[in-house]
């Protein structure tokens, strides 16, 4: 039961993020995350400014309702089933990350120099977390998918488009942590 | 009874994406610093039980819970669209450390600020969709 309440080994998450895959598959549907954002611009009336969100968002609600679950399951993970948020990087990480001006590195589940509700008025994590978020909105729809898309349901699909999907998120995030970290933090 | 089962399946995902730490900025960025085998080792596994899953589905011709064919989309052959919009997104998820599933997971964790992650996501989407006619694909 202890071991419930710390973090999951590798060896358990991955194949249980396979078990999500297969019960959608199983319900009939396809696992990806991603298209709900499109979903959510149909919704809030996209259709009127572009073809692309011109489609019947409805046959989407499912998976919406999978987004509402997740939700429900972040909060129940953190409130009911862990003892600590710290999440257990390598000492090196750490090191690095205070060098960068991370100084919660070790110790949380987030760094609360980007995440924190009064770091908000800052222009500089507001940009982080708006710019970052776009980039994540435009890429996976231009990609016609995400990590759940492509380097789950794909690859498992054996769908080569879906390896130089993930290869392209590998050149774009070690761009983004090698060159780019260093001029932004 | 099938919104239930699609909620139900919903939380177990963000209770794995929370527990696994798959959620957590401090992963992908470790990840990308090649300094722990953690991320590979869920992304990895995870493959190696889908790949085994849904080729036996393909195989023996699984029938969905309802008894429908499960169709397995072919992903349309490009290279261009794989390769910018994925680099794209790569930045973007090294940058914000949350890719569109834990997101959702993060919010009901209580940090309210990756709403506007979530926002810049949708409006992101939006932009990709005015511009989808210039790009190559």
């Amino acid at each position: 039961m202890e071991a419930l309440f710390r973090p999951w080994p590798w060896y358990v998450s991955g194949p249980l993020i396979a078990l999500v895959m297969v019960l959608l598959l199983m319900m009939g549907k396809n696992f990806g995350m991603s298209s709900n954002l499109r979903t959510l611009c149909a919704i809030c009336g996209a259709g009127n400014a572009a073809d692309f969100f011109k489609f019947d968002w409805r046959a989407q609600r499912w998976n919406l309702i999978v987004v509402l679950g997740m939700v429900i399951g972040g909060f129940l993970a953190t409130n009911f089933l862990s003892e600590d948020a710290a999440v257990n990087i390598g000492p090196k990480t750490v090191e690095t990350l205070k060098e960068l001006g991370f100084q919660g590195a070790g110790t949380e589940y987030l760094p609360a120099e980007i995440y924190s509700t009064e770091n908000l008025s800052d222009p500089k994590t507001l940009s982080i977390l708006v710019i970052g978020g776009s980039l994540v909105g435009f890429g996976t729809r231009y990609a016609g998918g995400c990590t759940s898309g492509h380097a789950i349901s794909g690859l498992s699909d054996l769908q080569w488009p879906s390896l130089v999907a993930v290869i392209g998120f590998f050149v774009g995030g070690l761009l983004m942590i090698h060159l780019l970290f260093p001029l932004i933090f | 009874m099938r919104v239930l089962g699609y909620l139900l399946i919903g939380i177990f995902f963000g209770i794995v994406l929370m527990k696994s730490e798959a959620a957590s900025w401090f992963r992908i960025y470790e990840m990308f610093q090649f300094r722990s085998f953690h991320m590979y080792g869920i992304i990895g596994s995870a493959l190696v039980a889908g790949i085994i899953a849904v080729q036996l589905m393909k195989k023996k011709g699984i029938k969905s819970f309802y008894g429908d064919t499960i169709h397995f989309i072919p992903k349309q052959k490009s290279v261009y669209r794989y390769f910018l919009g994925g680099s794209i997104f790569g930045l973007g998820w090294a940058l914000a450390g949350a890719c569109p599933g834990p997101m959702f997971a993060l919010t009901g964790a209580g940090y309210l600020p990756v709403l506007i992650v979530i926002a810049a996501a949708i409006f992101g989407t939006f932009i990709y969709g005015l511009l989808r006619d210039k790009l190559p694909h």
